[in-house]
């Protein structure tokens, strides 16, 4: 028996630009298991963080559906979507830019408890926010610093207790260490791998690191402009990848072993505007297995093997 | 850590209290030793104002005409001299100050806060709201500021209050962008989105998140603003539209002494009401370009 606690149907969310709609995520649907990670990977501009942010509302989904413990979070209204955020948060992919520069440590994670009145005394808001801090691994010392004065590593430290302050069921990490230097990178994974044990906590893990999203997902998803284009559990995605996107991102994960060669798939071309996309797949223009089916006919997002969702219209064809 | 008594929570702030944002700011301020003048000055002037009463009564030392010691060069008795009527000009120009401060302070606060709800509007909800507003703003912007002010108190009639009103629409526009284009810059940065996503509502976001980001180079332009609303209340009164007779006001004084300014004799007369109005501007822009230096966290 699954325990599903966000699902999410067709979600479609195109932005009008001069040339026409620009179709950032087209029809993008999953599942997310209570207490598992979806890694979304993806290259830049494929819709990953769009899809993190319309799954939140922060951008209103052009169509779609958001199935959230059961209550489809679209038909919300303003003021019950608000008592909504108490469940899902975000962690952002910039440290720099997503705290408030005139607030310290304190002030930033004891917003989010004022909000909701979470405690009766700001004494004991001021508890909970040293519990965070703690927490997080920040040091106490730390309360009434501003962000400049800290580093990449602690920012995110608090862009992290801060999303924890109202006691989060699901977060959606948007890129949380891209920004970090790789010795921050690992530290940051553990404590969010730690929390996760700790609080029971569901996450949607946005991404382009590859190894990354391995050594953190239960699931994963790819997604190529706009489209998921194949999902499977993290080892069988690995193991056998099905899509001809997919197999050529796992051949560019580079090996540290010089004497063991890879058969690196290169992909020609670059990637084609999401602007008005023409019903075919999305990827036959780069796709050397594409046929002229690819090049007329949208492929469908099928599951072959139990768990395994991939869209290609020649799948088992080579 | 969780367990800490209240006491010690509260001790806990003390200890790592830090020196605040305003703190930081002052202290840049401080190193700026034209800025430091400009604040001085500026300092000065007010309390002039203010205190103008103390110092001079204003039926007997202002407004009272003594044709018998009329035009005295400046003396003992009457330090920067007398005019054509005999009025001590020490005492208008320190009277003079309380038309200019006053009237250019209340004229800029009211533009900050019509100007200023304008231009947060406009920039933070963006699309219509904001065409509409904006392209009003242009239509007032397309006038020159003291022509307007001109036109409306010609319209209006003159008294006081019209006066500021009158300075007031002539100074919103000039806020309302400023405001509506620091807003902008603020309102995509990730942590507004943090905030909407943590379930700030959207007069929270404004208040506690977009406007004290945004402050920084409206501060700026306030300070400059008084200085133009002050120059533009010199340039009524010396056409006859500002302040009316009696009332000293330095560029009605400026006006008052115009047929005695070929005489070298009288330079006094023009000489100390254009300074007063000199040094004011000069010291309201230095003190602005103090603060736009200072309110740069890039300085640091």
């Amino acid at each position: 028996m699954t325990d599903t606690l966000l699902e999410v149907k067709g979600l479609k969310k195109y932005f009008n630009t001069p040339r026409g709609q620009l179709h950032a995520v087209d029809d993008v649907s999953f599942t997310i298991e209570r207490g598992k990670t979806l890694g979304i990977v993806g290259e830049s501009g494929c819709g990953k963080s769009t899809t993190g942010r319309a799954i939140l509302r922060l951008l209103e989904p052009t169509a779609g559906e958001i199935i959230f413990e059961g209550q489809n979070i679209e038909e919300l209204s303003d003021n019950t979507m608000r008592e909504m955020r108490r469940d899902m948060q975000i962690i952002f992919q910039d440290p720099f830019s997503s705290l408030n520069p005139r607030k310290t440590v304190s002030q930033t994670i004891m917003e989010p408890m004022q909000i909701f009145n979470l405690y009766n005394s700001k004494e004991e808001c001021m508890e909970h926010v040293l519990h965070l801090m703690e927490l997080v691994g920040l040091a106490e010392r730390l309360v009434n610093t501003y962000p400049h004065e800290l580093d990449g590593g602690r920012r995110q430290r608090i862009g992290i207790a801060r999303a924890l302050a109202l006691e989060p069921k699901f977060i959606v990490c948007d890129e949380p260490v891209s920004a970090l230097d790789v010795s921050i990178q690992a530290q940051i994974l553990n404590l969010m791998k730690e929390l996760q044990n700790q609080l029971g906590l569901t996450y949607m893990f946005i991404t382009h690191d590859l190894s990354v999203v391995n050594h953190f997902s239960d699931d994963i998803g790819v997604m190529y402009l706009g489209k998921l284009i194949e999902k499977a559990p993290a080892d069988e995605l690995f193991e056998h990848p099905m899509h001809p996107y997919t197999q050529a991102l796992l051949s560019a994960i580079p090996v540290p072993d010089i004497h063991y060669k890879t058969e690196r798939v290169l992909l020609k071309g670059e990637i084609t505007s999401p602007i008005e996309p023409p019903k075919a797949c999305r990827f036959a223009a780069r796709c050397r297995y594409a046929t002229e089916q690819c090049h007329n006919e949208d492929p469908e997002f099928r599951e072959v093997t139990p768990g395994h969702f991939v869209s290609c219209l020649r799948l088992g064809e080579f | 850590m969780a367990n800490t008594g209240n006491s010690s929570v509260s001790d806990l702030q003390k200890k790592y209290k830090k020196s605040g944002m305003s703190r930081q700011v002052w202290r840049r301020f401080k190193r700026n030793k034209t800025a430091m003048l400009g604040l001085i000055i500026i300092t000065l002037i007010v309390i002039m104002a203010v205190i103008a009463p103390l110092i001079y009564d204003y039926n007997e030392d202002v407004i009272k005409q003594n044709i018998k010691e009329k035009l005295q060069a400046p003396s003992a008795k009457h330090i920067l001299g007398t005019d054509h009527v005999g009025r001590d000009v020490l005492a208008r120009i320190i009277w003079g100050a309380r038309a200019s401060v006053f009237i250019g302070l209340a004229a800029v606060a009211l533009a900050f806060i019509v100007g200023g709800a304008l231009g947060s509007i406009a920039g933070y909800y963006g699309g219509r709201v904001d065409g509409i507003i904006m392209r009003i703003m242009d239509i007032f912007l397309a006038i020159p500021g003291t022509l307007f002010a001109i036109t409306l108190m010609a319209a209006l009639g003159k008294s006081i209050p019209n006066l500021v009103i009158a300075l007031t629409i002539s100074t919103i526009p000039g806020f309302a962008r400023i405001v509506r284009s620091s807003v902008l810059i603020v309102r995509d940065v990730d942590y507004i989105e943090a905030a909407k996503a943590i379930g700030c509502k959207n007069s929270r976001i404004i208040f506690q998140h977009v406007l004290p980001n945004s402050l920084a180079p409206v501060i700026v332009h306030t300070t400059l603003s008084v200085a133009t609303v002050i120059l533009t209340i010199a340039g009524l009164s010396y056409l006859g539209l500002g302040i009316s007779a009696p009332m000293p006001e330095w560029g009605q004084m400026l006006a008052e002494a115009r047929n005695y300014i070929i005489n070298p004799k009288y330079t006094y007369l023009t000489l100390f009401p254009g300074l007063s109005i000199m040094i004011t501007i000069l010291a309201l822009n230095l003190l602005g370009d103090g603060l736009r230096d200072a309110l740069d966290p890039r300085l640091k």
